[in-house]
């Protein structure tokens, strides 16, 4: 126990001297956070909209204010023609516009209502769907508003039948919300696993592993020296993220912070496991981040549910699923982060985390043999 | 009892034998080493004996501790210094100590003196908190020696300790070596300087995972007894060595620097007339002498003989 002790205070001597692991395990968190907070979102805001207004009559141009009014759309020019709109399309000026038809103004006062197109550049799919019912929702909400201003409008709106939609948990479907849990997972993967397999391989490259290896050090001394100030390491970074997140971000933090780290103990289990295994099939520390990028890290974020939802992977796709602790952390995580529960409701996702953190530690601990043969 | 007992030491690394029924004895306090070129199969041996790497078949006892049972048991009791400097690099001289005294267990007051001696063999007094990075290689080498004995083992192997360091160093560090050796302690070596090789109580020579060779340094070098060598300097050393292998007494020739080595096969160098018969090549002798075998010659010549059976 007091040679673990020292093997960890030798490694926190050598994380404090190298600035580059030191910005990797402190700067890079709150970096990636920050650029992965802003830029992972599928929220689309200022959707540039091109206009073809056929009517110009002070109707349309309620219609008009209605979208440059909206904080998802931004109004970058009026025309007069759909002739006119197909250059703002092609070059990404604008990508969708509202075709208003002329006689758009008498129609709207007449009993059969009006009708007006919206065209979109379909080349960015998820960001157009999301645009479009944005736009949808626009005009029916406007539409709805008109018919509630008429004389005995009101009576007719509302008999039109509309279904009351309302979001849990995040209300707003603020994407970064969701996001932004997610990150966590993903970074104390990227780190831990990346630090730890690379700690061991670097010693196999200088040599010093070979000292290490005469001395009266055991196995298991070894793996837990090696292990351990990583663990806090990603401790650390837990606690930094979720800073951040409830600080600049402000995404709500509903949970238990206790049962946030105790969960998050059991997923670096897995991750500080997997850097193990990792080292024990590398020999130089490229190598070790090779294997942790392409066989693990890259796999893990398009299997976890990270980016693409698993409901919408093909079945056999979505069996493959399973195996990737990233999965279960992710369920973890957003659940305490966004909904609030604990341990009552997670437990099925904490074991099947805990069941993976063990295996591969098992198979890793019994590959490092100290012994060089 | 011997320190070390090696007996049929066979290591096999799938079809390739990298050590080859390896039999040796070292007794205690004496310097033993290990010569061989490259992949001759010394570092495997070492490994072997430091119970880092298991014997395919044989036996190796370590001070009375078998390698193959007991490698943990071993390791209490050697001291392993390899060719690279496996030091931290990023810790002070201090740190260094402080970590390696802690893996083998020192108590404070232990700890307290073999910082103290470690310090001052490795001439580092004043420096504890110099970063290693920053040392000289001799120093670095000196501080790899003392972190290797901070629990006074009394067997001590070094893997080729002075590769990379300058001669001055080099003679400090043997200097060392002596001491402990004096001391008491058992000392196994490898070393590709034939110099230092000369400064070993024995010495036994490696080819191909073999043992071709073993004994004090005199020992060894009686496999010329027989068969004197002269050294021969001439203006012309390439012609000179056409000239000697055309003799029916000269067995094989070899270039020194600008003289020219043979070897005879008649144990009386006097009875060839070597110099008479170069004069009548047309070559000017300089001069030409009858030398002691150098380690280097029975190192070539044991190497020629185990490469040609």
């Amino acid at each position: 126990m007091r040679r673990t002790l020292f093997l960890i205070r030798k490694e926190l001597i050598e994380l404090r001297r190298d600035p580059r692991l030191f910005g990797l395990v402190i700067i890079a968190p709150i970096l990636q956070l920050t650029v992965l907070g802003y830029a992972a979102t599928t929220d689309v805001w200022n959707v540039p909209v091109v206009v073809a207004d056929g009517d110009r009559s002070p109707a349309s141009r309620d219609l008009i204010a209605q979208f440059d009014g909206s904080p998802y759309f931004s109004v970058v020019d009026v025309v007069t023609s759909n002739a006119e709109i197909d250059p703002y399309l092609e070059s990404g000026l604008g990508w969708m516009a509202l075709s208003i038809p002329e006689g758009y103004g008498d129609e709207f006062h007449s009993a059969t209502g009006a009708t007006v197109q919206v065209v979109a550049d379909g080349s960015d799919a998820s960001s157009t769907t999301v645009a479009l019912s944005y736009a949808a929702s626009l005009v029916a909400g406007y539409a709805q508003r008109l018919v509630a201003a008429r004389p005995g409008g009101q009576r007719v709106a509302q008999a039109l039948v509309q279904p009351a939609i309302r979001v849990w948990f995040n209300p707003q479907l603020d994407s970064r919300d969701f996001m932004i849990p997610g990150v966590l997972a993903l970074l104390l993967l990227i780190i831990t696993a990346n630090l730890t397999s690379m700690a061991i391989v670097r010693e196999k490259e200088l040599g010093t592993f070979e000292q290490l290896s005469v001395t009266p050090l055991r196995r298991w001394e070894l793996v837990v020296g090696k292990l351990l100030p990583y663990a806090l390491i990603g401790m650390v970074d837990v606690l930094l993220v979720v800073a951040v997140a409830v600080l600049w971000f402000q995404v709500p933090f509903r949970g238990s912070l206790l049962q946030l780290l105790l969960l998050s103990g059991v997923y670096l289990l897995s991750t500080l496991g997997l850097g193990l295994f990792v080292s024990t099939v590398s020999r130089t520390q490229q190598q070790a981040m090779m294997v942790v990028v392409f066989f693990f890290l890259l796999p893990m974020i398009f299997l976890s549910g990270f980016i693409f939802p698993i409901e919408n992977m093909p079945q056999v796709i979505q069996y493959a699923t399973y195996i990737v602790p990233l999965r279960y952390y992710l369920v973890i995580v957003r659940g305490i982060f966004l909904k609030g529960v604990g341990l009552a409701t997670l437990w099925p996702s904490a074991l099947a985390l805990l069941a993976w953190g063990l295996a591969i530690s098992t198979l890793a601990v019994s590959r490092s043999r100290k012994r060089l043969d | 009892m011997p320190a070390i007992d090696v007996q049929h030491l066979t290591r096999r690394f799938g079809k390739f034998v990298a050590v080859d029924d390896v039999s040796f004895r070292v007794g205690e306090g004496e310097i033993f080493g290990f010569l061989g070129a490259n992949g001759a199969g010394k570092s495997t041996t070492i490994r072997m004996l430091c119970g880092l790497l298991r014997p395919t078949s044989g036996t190796a006892l370590v001070g009375g501790v078998d390698v193959s049972r007991d490698a943990e048991g071993v390791k209490r009791r050697i001291g392993y210094m390899s060719q690279r400097f496996s030091l931290y690099e990023s810790l002070t001289v201090e740190e260094n100590i402080r970590f390696f005294a802690g893996l083998y267990g020192l108590s404070e007051e232990r700890y307290a003196e073999r910082r103290r001696f470690a310090l001052e063999m490795a001439g580092l007094e004043g420096r504890e908190t110099m970063i290693t990075r920053q040392l000289s290689g001799g120093w670095r080498q000196r501080l790899a020696l003392g972190c290797a004995i901070l629990h006074e083992p009394p067997i001590l192997f070094l893997d080729e300790p002075t590769g990379g360091v300058d001669p001055i160093s080099r003679r400090q560090f043997w200097r060392l070596i002596d001491q402990l050796a004096g001391e008491g302690v058992t000392i196994l070596v490898t070393t590709h300087y034939l110099d230092e090789a000369e400064r070993c109580g024995r010495v036994a020579i490696m080819h191909a995972g073999r043992l071709i060779g073993i004994g004090t340094v005199a020992e060894v070098k009686q496999v010329f007894a027989d068969r004197p060598i002269v050294e021969v300097r001439v203006d012309q050393p390439v012609a000179a060595m056409q000239a000697l292998d055309a003799m029916p007494e000269v067995e094989k020739t070899s270039l020194f620097g600008t003289a020219v080595h043979a070897v005879l096969k008649t144990p009386r160098a006097a009875d060839v007339p070597v110099a008479d018969r170069l004069r009548a090549a047309g070559l000017q002798v300089q001069s030409l002498v009858t030398v002691p075998p150098s380690l280097e010659d029975v190192f070539l010549d044991m190497i020629e003989k185990a490469g040609a059976r």
